[in-house]
């Protein structure tokens, strides 16, 4: 085991990211042009790097395995984005966010990265304003704001329940502009298979064409992975099915060392499973608790109509357990007691796994007009997929795999433990602890493409625009191109029975059992065996039809939920070494008697970073000590 | 319940294509539209038969990924549904459904029901965009935008860009599409520096790569998942218009 520095720079919290910027090198405008940029991902954190290295004059290679950028996971998010605009002159500030932000994820993320993503969150807005983004407005003609997920002030930006879509127009509006100037290039429908290291620096990466199947290499003289989240491993999760975590994982396999991989954010207010065949768990907006209120019968197992439940007969239990906060309880606390309801059989629905939430009060209060203008799409949304109005009663909801706080490892200028390669968005790690807050995953993005990552690069490109571009005939990428090679033939040749979707599925039940809401000893070790039974049956009885040069879902598919099998052991193993709970990493043995989550902070406050030593081999365990010297350390209480 | 599968089936962009009939049983009327081609995926594979391709990623109906041509239409039979949102209530039992890509000649065929939409990205890239740099952007709050004008702007805004507009259009016209990013940047105070310049580039591009004339049908606002107005195509025009001057 190693400490790892982070590098984070000295002086005050609220001037590190200025004095950094001051000191670090800086690439002359001439030379940028002899550097070429490889930027994997292209969602909302990868969009908006591109347009901004584009414009500082880099060449970007840019990849994504849609057929355009404009489609990645980042268009699905709804709420809002964070910004300490104080705009409602409510007392906020970049170190009120800060200090949300630190509490929200339970005291496990880094100060100084938290405070610089709170930093920039108002030139974030700014941008997209500039960029045409429609943000929703007052009828003053000024920016309206929301209050969003467990906070108390009005910091949250929108585009009524579209705002992930409109913040990824905007940022892919802007590196559009950059492939017309010709300083982006892009490369849709590729995966990209593995990375590739030249004396000890990302060089390159290779991908697969999913048009034509070919394998392709790609060089540059650094990496950027924005390939976003992994809660596609649970099979059924919020996130779009496409979510990987294939390019994280090629990168760990190269030596970038994986942060806090157990930590997922499993989101409240999803639509419930309905039935077996259903391939997406869809998330109806946390907005929605401004207004609605969550509650089970008091009866165990009554199963009236809900209209006909009498409101004494109701217990709102978010409002009974946590009073500050009620309905706006932070996700993971809301999860939980949302699943405690439902294991104790007072859960609604079929199933019995669900919980209502109701707006009969909300309707009764503002009118049904006021609100259908905040959550008339989301009602529409509901209506269609659950086929239940929500004027008229409540919509039932349940818990689902939503974000991954756990990602690559950075330090400070975002850089992966690999030289040269980087990780922005959700793919790293760095932000928000055990728990993200709501409409800061967004912020995060806009942030590290926008205004962090194209200054931090600079410091490690400044050397290196000596450096030639770079060939791809060389043995490394001899080596990777057949490492690449060998697995999808490996794939292809078992020729079992069975569908990689009916294994995704086992994966995720086996993830979702012992390593989601709620983890014990147990249950992690009783996981580690099942996941490795399975992995093994995987590779003896598979089907991928079809061929490798050719358009071939299946084998898409496959690739990604082999490296889900590698990647839940890990994250199974990383549960069982944090025996504490914290934020969204709930240990049963760890808690206050009132059963909630109990933080160990002498044992465990730092980040758990995992070496992969080699097919076969126990990853090394490493550890990023964590300091907090500007805010309180506390129980982290919403009471 | 039991349906009848006619589905467009093609190996490749070069191969000749045509439909396949397939008798599925054991659908339920609880599964997704796209759910139902799962399972029906998951029995041809186990059957030995290569599984049926089609585009889809978020399966919420706002990535645009999702273009299926269903009984003649494009997302099927339910009025501002994209294909990942139709669910098999909208059929009966027995009935048979004919599905098949996107027909356009800018848009080929790639696989069975994938279709190459990227002709859209190059309209964009010939003008959809508001040339802000990174860092230059003034205080967001210095440009106050009437309320209702915002609105508008985001009933634009909120296009998908899955192409069933030119789907639809007897003429192959992208008029729709295009006319929601001309609409929506024409109407903010930050678009209107560019607006006759990006309003001739996209207008020309669009052209250029051969999509139809617009020949005020409509029957792309019928068909438009997102219920984009053909008003924007007034818009357009009169854009198009004041930029000719
Ligand atoms: C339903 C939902 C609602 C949400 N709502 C909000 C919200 O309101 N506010 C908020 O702040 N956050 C929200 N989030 C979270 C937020 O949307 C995401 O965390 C964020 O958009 C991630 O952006 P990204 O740029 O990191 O990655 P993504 O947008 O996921 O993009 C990933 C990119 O990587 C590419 N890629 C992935 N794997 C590969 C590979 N192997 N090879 C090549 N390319 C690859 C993809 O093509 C894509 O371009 C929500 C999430 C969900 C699921
Ligand atoms: S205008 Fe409508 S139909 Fe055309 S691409 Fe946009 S969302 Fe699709
Ligand atoms: S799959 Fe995304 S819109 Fe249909």
């Amino acid at each position: 085991m190693t400490m790892l520095d982070a590098k984070i720079p000295a002086g005050p919290l609220a001037d590190k990211w200025s004095n950094h910027k001051n000191s670090i090198r800086l690439v002359n405008p001439a030379n940028r042009t002899k550097l070429d940029i490889i930027l994997v991902g292209t969602g909302l954190a990868g969009a908006a790097a591109a347009s901004t290295l584009g414009e500082l004059g880099y060449n970007v290679k840019a990849f994504c395995f849609q057929d355009t950028p404009r489609r990645a996971h980042s268009v699905a998010a709804q709420g809002g984005i964070n910004a300490a605009k104080n705009y409602r002159n409510d007392g906020d500030s970049a170190f009120r966010l800060f200090h949300d932000l630190i509490k929200g994820g339970d005291y496990r993320a880094r100060e100084a990265n938290v405070h610089r993503m709170a930093e920039v969150s108002n030139q974030s807005i700014d941008q997209m304003v500039a960029s045409g983004v429609p943000f929703a407005r007052e009828y003053s003609g000024y920016l309206d704001n929301r209050s969003f997920g467990g906070v108390q002030v009005s910091r949250t930006f929108y585009a009524k329940g579209q705002t992930g879509q409109q913040c990824l127009l905007g940022a892919y509006s802007g590196l559009i502009r950059q492939l017309a100037r010709g300083k982006v290039t892009m490369y849709p429908r590729r995966d990209m298979l593995e990375v590739v290291i030249v004396d000890g620096e990302a060089r390159g990466i290779i991908t697969r064409n999913l048009v034509t199947g070919e394998i392709e290499r790609h060089s540059g003289h650094a990496v950027v992975l924005a390939t976003g989240g992994y809660g596609t491993i649970y099979y059924l999760s919020t996130l779009a099915v496409g979510s990987n975590a294939s390019a994280a994982w090629a990168a760990h396999r190269k030596g970038a060392l994986f942060a806090n991989p157990s930590f997922v954010q499993i989101h409240p207010t999803s639509l419930p499973q309905l039935n077996d065949y259903q391939a997406k768990l869809t998330l109806m907006s946390e907005s929605l608790r401004n207004d609605g209120r969550i509650w089970v019968p008091k009866e165990k197992g009554d199963r009236r109509h809900p209209n006909s439940i009498p409101e004494e007969e109701r217990d709102y239990y978010l409002e009974r357990r946590y009073p500050a906060f009620g309905n706006l309880v932070p996700r993971d606390v809301a999860s939980r007691a949302a699943k405690e309801r439902c294991d104790a059989g007072y859960g609604v629905g079929d199933t019995g796994l669900s919980v209502y939430l109701d707006f009969g009060g909300a309707i009764e209060k503002q009118g049904k007009k006021a609100i259908e203008a905040k959550y008339g799409n989301l009602f529409e949304m509901y209506n269609k997929l659950a086929g239940i109005n929500p004027y008229e009663e409540p919509m039932r909801i349940y818990p689902a795999g939503h974000y991954t706080m756990g990602g690559l490892w950075v330090d400070y200028n975002l850089m992966t433990t690999v030289p040269g390669l980087y990780a922005i968005g959700e793919s790293n790690f760095s932000d928000h602890g055990a728990n993200r807050l709501g409409a800061s995953s967004l912020m995060q993005c806009a942030g590290d493409g926008y205004f962090i990552l194209p200054v931090t690069i600079g410091d490690y490109l400044a050397e290196r625009f000596r450096t030639p571009r770079i060939s791809t005939d060389g043995a490394e990428f001899d080596a990777a191109e057949k490492e690449a090679r060998d697995k999808l033939e490996r794939i292809m040749a078992v020729g079992g029975k069975q569908t990689v979707t009916s294994f995704h599925k086992r994966l995720g039940r086996i993830m979702w059992d012992d390593c989601g809401m709620v983890r014990n000893e147990a249950g992690l070790q009783k996981a580690l065996s099942s996941l490795s039974e399975l992995k093994e049956e995987f590779w003896r009885e598979v089907k991928v039809p079809g061929r490798l040069d050719q358009v071939n879902q299946e084998l898409e598919k496959a690739v990604r939920v082999a490296d889900f099998f590698e990647l839940g052991q890990l994250m199974c193993r990383d549960a069982l070494s944090r025996k504490e709970s914290c934020g969204a990493h709930f240990r049963e043995e760890s808690q206050t008697p009132e059963g909630e989550a109990q933080r160990i902070d002498a044992e465990y406050s730092y980040v758990a970073a995992w070496e992969h030593k080699g097919e076969g081999s126990d990853h090394e365990f490493h550890k990023e000590p964590l300091k907090f010297e500007n805010v309180e350390i506390k129980e982290r209480s919403y009471k | 319940m039991k349906i009848k599968l006619k589905i467009w089936r093609q190996e490749s962009a070069e191969a000749k294509g045509g439909f396949v009939s397939y008798d599925l049983e054991g659908v339920s009327k609880e599964m997704s539209f796209l759910e139902m081609l799962d399972y029906l995926n998951s029995t041809l594979i186990e059957g030995d038969e290569e599984p049926v391709a089609f585009e889809h990623d978020c399966r919420e109906g706002i990535c645009g990924c999702c273009s299926l041509f269903i009984n003649g239409r494009p997302h099927g039979p339910a009025g501002e549904t994209t294909t990942c949102e139709l669910r098999m209530t909208q059929f009966e039992d027995g009935s048979e459904i004919v599905i098949e890509p996107w027909r356009s000649r800018v848009f080929p065929v790639i696989r069975d029901l994938i279709v190459d939409r990227s002709a859209f990205d190059k309209i964009l890239q010939a003008g959809g965009f508001i040339s802000a740099n990174t860092g230059a952007a003034p205080e967001a709050n210095s440009i106050p935008i009437a309320k209702h004008k915002a609105d508008e702007a985001f009933d634009a805004a909120i296009c998908v860009g899955c192409g069933a507009c030119v789907a639809s259009c007897p003429n192959g016209s992208a008029m729709l599409f295009v006319a929601a990013k001309v609409s929506q940047l024409a109407l903010l105070p930050q678009g209107r520096a560019e607006a006759k310049k990006r309003v001739r580039k996209m207008v020309a591009k669009m052209d250029e790569l051969g999509f139809g004339a617009c020949g005020n049908i409509g029957a792309c606002e019928a068909e438009c998942p997102k219920g984009i107005k053909i008003s924007h195509i007034a818009r357009l025009n009169r854009e198009f218009l004041r930029a000719s001057i």
